[in-house]
């Protein structure tokens, strides 16, 4: 990543709560741990030396179980909340040298965010709470109302605008909270446990839709969650925060396999694996021949070299190995971006798949390399 | 005999010391806060002779038509208009039309101060803890105590009147108006300040149609208090109903007192109802959006 690409960068960011956050800073500065400094001084430490950057279009996740800081330190991007110390840089710009005046203009245009229990306006109806940002922007209303039907349609919620919050469920509410914060056209998009107070199906409805929505928009998404499982699915990169510090940073993979200490390793433990890990990072690639390629007789020699060969004809492949260098029964495929998880029931039937790769066959899942891949004490060897 | 409590203080010499600052106070500034209040005094006066000007039928179908506007319900309108054909059959039209002339000036004047003061309040917790104890005070302090000043300063009459009856009133259009924008959920708040809104389009655009339910209910309780003022209003000059109770008293007429006494309960109960059935509306609105 070039220095170009950080979006946001957060440069030891402090937040003391209490009526002391000076003695309470020169305090931590002195070494006194939290306990401490809640005795001596009255404050609490809400965030310590918070340091991380964010890149372009990356889906950055935040972690951390309730009284981690986490919502304490989302406010912070949108300065909802203010740090004792520290600086926040969006687009090399620190947000805490805005004045008030720059202040609302870049909450106006340049963030967005979704609340946990959606803090829709609930006596103004769905397309009236979309348009919100851009009233707010100053922008005419008739162009608001365009631009706010069209992010109700990218929600799917066209059809619902002139209803209130209240006669939607709960994930429907939410869609319109999504629907509001994109209108804006804000480069970044701050989420506060979006989907936490949503049923588990809709959860992942909404988790998919974001997904979705986010491969065609790029947006830099901030993303707060408790949910393991959440964080791993949605992140590009996942933070856990503990009692206001920042225990790791790094992608899903770099926490699940090493945990940067004792907490976040107790804390990746009950992960489900299987929907954790993708079948690009189990399987291994393996050359891939045409039926006339098959024919001649390089195919001992790649076996020699290589666990498999994949033979492709259209859709139609056949894995040849070394105990069965003739086969000639179609062998089921999957996408490279599929989850351990769905590949179980094709291994179930085979001991063997095909890994696609945008399309083309890239390589081979066996049933060795799923397990493998999936036991922890193996990974670490 | 059980010892008396000792004199500390000589109460006397603090007394005369307050009573004479107070006079010269009346005697230097009375003329000034009476000329500052004269467009007080001027709104009731013309409220007044509005009302009594108004020929009684067309009161009777305004009042009519404001009670279904806001209950839409026949059976509460037609109630209305008979209490009020009642108030006008035993003769007490004009002296209702003053009262209620007193309780809507004093409940205007009321909510036009006592809202920003409200909002005020819910804005800081430092003005709050003071105005708290405050407004404790207003509606505890017995009425007559505050009366006296009143009419010292301005001399039995309607403005008195009015100030007492404001003064009394008060209190509820404040303190719901704080806690109504206080009861406002907070992420919604938190959401139109995260899209960038002023602190007055918060004001504006979500805290005051959040707590309007409330603060309805503030107009409502400001409404019937000023109502119960009346009759000691009108011990110093405010007239209407309470005055015809207060000739009942003096002259020992049973009658008089219980016919306008009823006609104040009548009163009372048409703008409760119209009030109430307002704030309802408000707070089927925030519900159902219609």
């Amino acid at each position: 990543m070039t220095v170009s690409d950080v979006k946001i960068q957060v440069d030891k960011v402090y937040k003391i709560f209490g009526s002391r956050p000076d003695d309470a800073m020169a305090a931590l500065h002195a070494g006194a741990g939290k306990a401490e400094v809640l005795q001596k001084t009255g404050c609490i430490v809400g965030l310590k030396g918070i340091d991380f950057s964010i890149h372009s279009g990356e889906t950055f996740v935040i972690m951390g179980l309730s009284g981690s800081g986490k919502s304490t330190l989302i406010r912070h991007f949108n300065r909802l909340i203010e740090p004792t110390a520290g600086r926040i840089l969006v687009d090399g710009r620190n947000i805490m040298d805005m004045n008030a005046k720059e202040l609302l203009a870049f909450r106006r245009s340049g963030i967005s965010m979704v609340f946990q229990r959606f803090g829709l306006l609930p006596h103004q109806t769905v397309l009236e709470n979309t348009i919100c940002g851009p009233i707010l922007q100053g922008v005419d209303r008739r162009e608001a109302l365009k631009r706010g039907m069209e992010q109700l349609e990218l929600v799917g919620l066209k059809g619902f605008e002139n209803r209130f919050p209240r006669q939607l469920s709960g994930g429907m509410q939410q869609r319109v909270g999504l629907a509001r914060a994109l209108a804006t056209q804000a480069d970044v998009l701050l989420m506060d446990e979006a989907f936490s107070a949503l049923d588990p199906l809709i959860k992942s409805d909404m988790q998919e839709q974001l997904k979705e929505i986010q491969a065609r928009l790029k947006k830099t998404i901030i993303f707060i969650t408790h949910d393991l499982d959440e964080a791993l699915h949605l992140g590009d990169r996942i933070a856990i925060l503990k009692d206001g510090e920042l225990r790791q940073v790094g992608t899903g993979e770099e926490i699940l396999f090493r945990p940067a200490d004792d907490y976040v390793e107790r804390f990746v433990r009950k992960v489900d694996l299987s929907r954790a890990l993708y079948a690009n990072d189990a399987f291994a690639k393996v050359p891939v021949l045409t039926q006339a390629e098959a024919a001649g007789d390089q195919t001992a020699a790649l076996l020699r070299q290589h666990p498999a060969v994949i033979v492709a004809h259209g859709t139609e492949m056949r894995v040849l190995t070394s105990c069965e260098p003739h086969s000639t029964r179609r062998v089921a495929h999957i996408d490279a971006a599929a989850t351990l998880g769905q590949s179980f029931p094709l291994l179930a039937g085979d001991k063997t798949v095909v890994v696609m790769d945008c399309g083309s066959p890239a390589g081979i899942l066996t049933r060795e390399m799923a397990f493998k891949a999936l036991s922890r004490s193996a990974r670490a060897a | 005999m059980a010892d008396n409590f000792p004199e500390l203080v000589d109460t006397r010499g603090l007394r005369f010391a307050i009573d004479d600052g107070f006079s010269w106070v009346v005697a230097n500034y009375g003329d000034t806060l009476e000329r500052l209040l004269g467009p007080l005094l001027k709104l009731l006066g013309a409220m007044e002779a509005f009302l009594q000007w108004l020929p009684w039928y067309v009161t009777i179908a305004g009042i009519a038509l404001l009670t279904y506007s806001a209950s839409r319900n026949l059976r509460m309108t037609g109630s209305a208009i008979v209490m009020l054909f009642f108030i006008g059959a035993v003769g007490l039209w004009n002296d209702a039309m003053a009262t209620v002339a007193l309780m809507l000036a004093a409940t205007v004047v009321s909510v036009v101060v006592g809202i920003p003061l409200g909002i005020l309040m819910a804005r800081s917790d430092w003005l709050r803890s003071i105005a708290l104890p405050l407004l404790n005070i207003m509606q505890t302090l017995p009425i007559f105590v505050y009366l006296i000043p009143f009419v010292m300063l301005f001399g039995p009459g309607k403005i008195p009147a009015i100030l007492a009856t404001v003064f009394f009133a008060i209190p509820p259009v404040i303190r719901l108006t704080d806690l109504g924008i206080r009861q406002v959920d907070g992420e919604v708040v938190e959401a139109i300040v995260a899209f960038g809104a002023t602190p007055s389009q918060k004001l504006v655009k979500v805290q005051i149609p959040l707590a309007l339910p409330t603060i309805m209910a503030g107009i409502n309780q400001t409404t019937m208090m000023a109502l119960s003022m009346v009759v000691i209003a009108s011990m110093i000059g405010a007239g209407g109903l309470g005055y015809q109770v207060l000739q009942g008293i003096q002259r020992l007429e049973v009658s008089r007192g219980l016919v306008a006494g009823i006609a104040i309960v009548f009163l009372a109960v048409i703008f409760d109802r119209i009030a109430q059935s307002y704030g309802r509306r408000a707070q089927k609105h925030l519900e159902h959006g219609e």
